[in-house]
Order: C-alpha cells, then sequence, then structure tokens
C-alpha cells in the first residue's frame, strides 16, 4: 500500500467526518477493509461507515470494486471462490469476519436486491413467504400477513394479489425487482442492500424501484450500488466515489455532485472519464 | 465467401441433418416392427382346443361346460384318425412277418407325429412331460406338425457339389394300398373339425407362470423380476447418485483429488456391463455375503453401480445449469447451504436428473451380463417383495437370451421369445413415458 492512498484515505475519512452533519450513528461501518480474488485487490483498506437510516449511493466506473465492497457486507462474496477479505466490519459491534460469525442470521439482518430480478421460480407467495420459513414461521395466518405487508411495502400488492400462487416467473421484469424487494423485507432485515437494482429495467420500472427507495429510508438503512449518476443524485442521502478499489471521496450527494473536492469524482461525475 | 455459396452449405448441412434423422427413424422401424408384429404373436393368435385345455387344465379359465361340449366335438372329429390306425395295427397282426416289417418303422414314426399334433392317443397313458400331454396349442404350430404327418423330409446329399436338397414326400405314398392311406385326406380335410381353433387374446401371458420351462403357459415371473431389479437399482443409484452430484457441486473444494474422482466416474461409466456382473458377484455375493444365493438385492445393487455413473454425470450437469442467482438469493435471504439446496437448487435441477434417471432406468431394465452372475434364474417362480433380498429372479432380458439359445426347443417357442423381447421394450417405454410426463410437468411449473 503506498503512501499516497493511505494519505488518500485520510483525507477523505476526515471530509467524511465534517460532512457528518446528520446525527445518525453509523450503522455498519468498515475498517481498512480489503477484498481479495485470488491476488488480486479488488477493495483496497477502505474505511468508511453508512449512517442508520440513511441511502447511500456508491458510484464509480465499472471494476472500481463498488459491487464487491457491497457483496462483503452481507458475505455474500463468500460464495466466490477463492475471495478473502481483510481488515474490519463492523456491524452491531461485532466484526462480521470473524470466525465464529453466524453467517446466516447475518444475511437475515443485511438482506439484498440484486443487480438482476431472481425470483425463485416459485409461486408469488411462496417467493416471499421463503425467507419468513426460513426463521421457523410456520402459521399460516402469520405468513399470510407478512406477504401481504411485505407486498404492500414493495407497492406490488394491488398487482399481484388476485395471483399469489401463479408462479413469479410469469410477471414483468420489473415486477419480479419489486418482488425481490418484497422478499428481502419480509426478512425484516435492518439494513438493505442493492447492487444496481434498476440496470436490467425499463425507465417507467426504474422510476418506481426510485419512489420505492424514497419511502423505505427512515425505517432501513440503504447502501445502492448504481452506473447511474442521475439516480444517485435523485434518491441518495450520501455518496461515495470508488476508483480502482480506493474510496475517493464520501460525502453528501449534494456536495459530491456540485462541489466535488477531490479532481478525479469532478472529472468522473461531469463524464470526463469512466 | 459469396452469398450463394454460403447459402448452399446451409442448404447442404440442414439435409444432411435431415438425412440421418431419416436413416436413423427406417433403422427404428425396421427393428421395431418386426419385434411389435411377432412379438404381438404371443398375445393374439389362433389357439386351439389344446390351448383352451391348457388354460382349464392349469388355470382353470373356461366354462367346462362348453369345455367338455368342445372336447367332445374333437374327440370325435379325431375318432376316425385312431380308428383307421387301430384297425391297420389289426391288419398287420393277421400278415406274415415279412410283409409287416416295413410298415413298422413309418407306422412308429405316424403315430408320433400324430401325437404332436393332436396329443397323446386317447385312453394310453398319460406321458410324464407335459409337453407330450397337449398337442399343438396354436394354429401356426399346428399348421407345421400337419405337414410333419403329411411329408416325411429327408435331405438329399447326392450332388456333392451343391448343398444338400430337402426332399418331402408324401407320407402317404408309405402306406399306399393300406387301409391307412385314407387317413392323410380325413385329417387334411377335417383339420378344422379337429382343432376348433379361435382367435385368442391371452393378455395372462403378461403375468402367468410358466409351465414347463416356457412351453406352456406366460412371463410372469420375467416381468416382475425385471421390475424388481430396475426399481430395486434405481433405489440405490438415484439417493446415491443425486447426493453425490450435490457434494461435487456444492460442497467439493476444486482440487486434484475432486477432478481424480471425476475422472474416476467417467472411467467407470465405460466399463464393461460384464465386468459390472463379475464384481456385483465377487463383491457382493462372494465377500460380504449380501445372500446365500443369488438375489435380486444383490442384481439391483450391480445395477445401481452400473448406472450411477450416468446418474451422477447428469445430476451434476442439471444442478449446474441452475442460475447462479437462485442460489444467491436464497443465501441472501439467509438460508444455509443444505436448505439452499433443498429448497431451491434440487427442484429447479429435477426435469435435468430426471434425464438422466430415465436413461438409466431403461438401461437397468435391459442390461443382461450385470445379472446374469447375481440375479437371474432361466425358470423361477414370481417372488414376493420380501423375498427378493435373498432369492434370485428370472428376469426378461436374461431369459431371452437364454430361451434363444439355451431352451432345448427353441424352435417350438418362437413366440415366447418375441413376446418377451416386446414386452422388455414395452416395460421400458412405459418407465420412459412416465418419466417425460413427470419431468414435462415439472419444467411447466417451473416455468410458470
Amino acid at each position: 500500500m503506498s503512501e499516497e492512498i493511505k494519505m488518500k484515505q485520510a483525507a477523505h475519512f476526515a471530509d467524511y467526518e465534517k460532512s457528518k452533519l446528520c446525527c445518525n450513528p453509523d450503522h455498519i461501518k468498515t475498517e481498512d477493509f480489503s477484498v481479495f480474488y485470488g491476488d488480486f485487490e479488488a477493495v483496497k483498506k477502505v474505511t468508511c461507515g453508512f449512517p442508520k437510516g440513511l441511502v447511500t449511493a456508491m458510484i464509480g466506473p465499472s471494476g472500481c470494486g463498488k459491487s464487491t465492497l457491497l457483496r462483503s457486507i452481507n458475505r455474500m462474496n463468500d460464495l466466490i471462490p477463492r475471495c478473502r477479505a481483510k481488515g474490519k466490519m463492523v456491524f452491531a459491534d461485532e466484526d462480521i469476519y470473524r470466525q465464529d460469525i453466524d453467517v446466516v442470521s447475518l444475511r437475515m439482518r443485511v438482506g439484498m436486491v440484486f443487480q438482476k430480478p431472481n425470483v425463485f421460480p416459485k409461486s408469488i407467495y411462496d417467493n416471499i413467504a421463503y425467507g419468513p420459513r426460513l426463521q421457523g414461521i410456520r402459521k399460516r395466518i402469520e405468513l399470510d400477513e407478512l406477504v401481504e405487508t411485505s407486498l404492500n411495502q414493495a407497492a406490488i400488492w394491488d398487482e399481484v394479489k388476485d395471483r399469489l400462487t401463479s408462479n413469479a416467473l410469469g410477471m414483468s421484469g420489473g415486477q419480479q425487482q419489486r418482488l425481490c424487494l418484497a422478499r428481502a423485507l419480509a426478512v425484516k432485515p435492518e439494513i438493505l442492500l442493492m447492487d444496481e437494482p434498476t440496470s436490467a429495467l425499463d425507465p417507467k420500472a426504474t422510476a418506481k424501484i426510485e419512489d420505492l427507495i424514497a419511502q423505505l429510508r427512515e425505517q432501513y438503512t440503504l447502501i445502492i450500488v448504481t452506473h447511474n449518476m442521475q439516480q444517485a443524485a435523485r434518491v441518495s442521502d450520501l455518496t461515495a466515489f470508488m476508483y480502482e478499489g480506493t474510496l475517493v471521496e464520501f460525502g453528501k450527494t449534494k456536495e459530491i455532485f456540485t462541489r466535488p473536492k477531490k479532481k478525479q469524482t469532478e472529472d468522473y461525475i461531469t463524464g470526463r472519464f469512466g | 465467401m459469396n452469398l450463394k455459396t454460403r447459402k448452399l452449405l446451409d442448404r447442404s448441412f440442414s439435409g444432411m441433418g435431415l438425412v440421418a434423422i431419416a436413416v436413423m427413424a427406417m433403422a427404428l422401424v425396421v427393428i421395431l416392427a418386426p419385434i411389435i408384429g411377432k412379438g404381438a404373436g404371443a398375445f393374439i393368435f389362433r389357439g386351439t382346443i389344446e390351448h383352451r385345455k391348457v388354460m382349464f387344465n392349469c388355470w382353470n379359465r373356461g366354462n367346462p361346460d362348453q369345455m367338455a361340449e368342445e372336447i367332445a366335438q374333437t374327440d370325435a372329429a379325431r375318432q376316425p384318425i385312431y380308428e383307421l390306425i387301430s384297425t391297420f395295427e389289426a391288419e398287420l397282426k393277421e400278415m406274415a412277418r415279412t410283409d409287416r416289417k416295413p410298415y413298422k418303422q413309418p407306422l412308429r414314426d405316424l403315430k408320433k407325429a400324430v401325437a404332436g399334433l393332436l396329443g397323446p392317443t386317447p385312453g394310453a397313458r398319460t406321458p410324464v412331460l407335459m409337453r407330450q400331454q397337449y398337442g399343438a396349442t396354436r394354429k401356426d404350430r399346428a399348421d407345421i406338425k400337419l405337414d410333419e404327418i403329411l411329408y416325411t423330409e429327408e435331405w438329399d446329399y447326392s450332388n456333392p457339389d451343391a448343398m444338400g436338397v430337402l426332399v418331402k414326400t408324401p407320407r402317404a405314398e408309405q402306406f399306399a394300398g393300406t387301409s391307412l392311406e385314407p387317413l392323410f385326406r380325413t385329417l387334411e380335410k377335417n383339420i378344422d373339425a379337429m382343432l376348433q381353433t379361435h382367435l385368442t387374446f391371452y393378455w395372462q401371458f403378461l403375468i402367468d407362470t410358466s409351465k414347463d420351462s416356457h412351453i406352456f403357459g406366460g412371463i410372469g415371473p420375467e416381468v416382475l423380476g425385471t421390475l424388481y431389479l430396475t426399481l430395486g437399482a434405481m433405489l440405490f443409484a438415484i439417493p446415491m447418485g443425486v447426493i453425490a452430484a450435490i457434494y461435487l457441486c456444492e460442497y467439493a473444494k476444486e482440487g486434484r483429488v475432486i477432478s481424480f474422482i471425476r475422472t474416476c466416474i467417467s472411467t467407470l461409466a465405460g466399463v464393461p456391463s460384464i465386468v459390472f456382473g463379475l464384481f456385483g458377484l465377487a463383491f457382493f455375493l462372494n465377500t460380504i455375503h449380501i445372500s446365500d444365493s443369488k438375489s435380486v438385492l444383490a442384481g439391483s445393487l450391480t445395477l445401481a453401480l452400473l448406472v450411477l455413473p450416468t446418474v451422477i454425470r447428469s445430476s451434476e450437469e442439471a444442478i449446474l445449469a441452475v442460475p447462479r442467482a437462485y442460489k444467491e438469493a436464497a443465501m441472501s435471504l439467509g438460508a444455509g447451504k443444505w436448505h439452499t439446496v433443498l429448497t431451491v437448487i434440487l427442484p429447479a435441477a429435477l426435469p435435468g436428473i430426471l434425464t438422466g434417471v430415465v436413461i438409466s432406468m431403461g438401461r437397468a431394465a435391459g442390461e443382461t451380463a450385470p445379472i446374469i452372475f447375481t440375479a437371474a434364474v432361466s425358470v423361477g417362480r414370481p417372488l414376493l417383495p420380501l423375498q427378493t433380498l435373498s432369492q434370485p429372479t428370472p428376469a426378461l432380458p436374461w431369459n431371452i437370451y437364454n430361451l434363444c439359445t439355451e431352451h432345448e426347443a427353441v424352435d417350438e417357442i418362437r413366440h415366447v421369445q418375441f413376446g418377451m423381447v416386446f414386452t422388455l421394450i414395452a416395460i421400458v417405454l412405459l418407465l420412459n413415458t412416465v418419466a417425460i410426463i413427470m419431468r414435462a410437468r415439472i419444467s411447466k411449473k417451473l416455468r410458470g
């Protein structure tokens, strides 16, 4: 690790501390957190915190490590062979990369929505009830209620309430993505991670998801990876700009998009590269 | 390459494909048509009164009054034949010894031939062998037997440069001028009255045991044995294969050991089936003594080993074809590994796994070599489910081979041989159809 990067990180951490005018405490934070794919360091010693109840957007060019960082928050990277993490990732006062951590209960508290809608080839009802059933909820009434609330939260209840038993793969892409959101919410997570949730959707469906994000803040801590800078500007409170594995700038969305402190950020936002 | 050449190439490729498919379809027709045609002969044929007698005596089928009436009618029709013979025998006794001699052997032959067609002479002692207690039971056999009475057959080897020629001479010539001469004309004329041939639908062929090693009766024990062996093999192969595939795909860490195991599995698929048979004998029967004699259990285990590579391979491919996204979704909702496998991966992989099961089921049903040493016997009773643990069974593939090569009356039971082939193919097709329908249903449910 070069001195330059270390300095950069110290600087942006200071920036972040300064920008922290809202009083929300960090819900999850990283300390010198790195992720390796084999020998390749995809995320380089990132130190930052995601405040509770706010929407944080992560932007950056392809391959900058933002998705990798997002996926390491609920340890989805464990599925990738030869992928390992270094440093600390603290959630609820515990380093989630400790050996004895219960990954399953971590994932129940940190939900995730993926780039492509990945509904199960099961009925809409079973899709939503999958998570709650895992937690041991078997009673029909309880499940029914959970399914309805979750679908309502994802603003899809009215569209599907008459065909809860039909296969979820029969829905449109936008509906499927909202179903995925409802499915993640049914587990009652505290943090919701979204990995480019609208990149596979048309503008109309995208708008619906963005509306949902706006509604879900306050209740959940949301972290969104997006390629779409307008989207980041629209929906997020905070924005993190990553470049080649390092966190270049992290601050309030308004400030980053109007008065970025770093040259790289400015170049990226104004479309000079990336 | 210009447009015309490309189009020509495209067309010739699709043409070649069509030709290949057509050739395959034709080969299938050429193979299946005789099997179906001749195999159906085991079930639908022109049965004589002798067939009905067997059915009545051995299985108590048929109306006793009607049987008595039919037997009386045919006996009456046959009476003149026996009368002619006894008259001639009486005449012979009166003759001088030298006159009598030339008729002695021909008469003996004639009586034997008549017994072949009509059964033993009324009033004579009942023969010990069941096959000699009845005449020809089927029209096609009766025609051959009649021919044997009417003509004597001799091979003429007088020309050393050519192959022997079959010479048929009317038997009537041997008895020219005697009181026996009219017998042949009477027989030919009244054959229908003597045998009372009806079109018979003998579906019980599928469930009847065989009498006198397949000369009478059906193939019930063989069909049952085949089903036991096939289902038994699947009972072992499916769980073992699927669990192995899950382990290889989901749990095993890629490395030298795993790739070595994969190579072993592929190699296992290429091992000749007779080797599996010998292994089954050496291991299951001689080493761990799974049963005292050959048994369905040992055969099933051997067949399971034989189809295991196919099941593992196809299950592995099916599991790998399940989109990673499903796995990620389940994991992100807090599912553990085995729970993900059970609730998401296996249901989605089921159609692919079933394809492998279909293929291996057909293979297990039709394999002969592995069961020769471990499970199959030529003749046996149908087994109860519990007896499969300790007793051998007849099974279609082995009995087809056995009846076609080692039976003492191979020619007499052609219909049984073809019936067995037909039934085996029908069983395999039936099992496959069930599996294909199941697969289609599951796929439809998955697609939504």
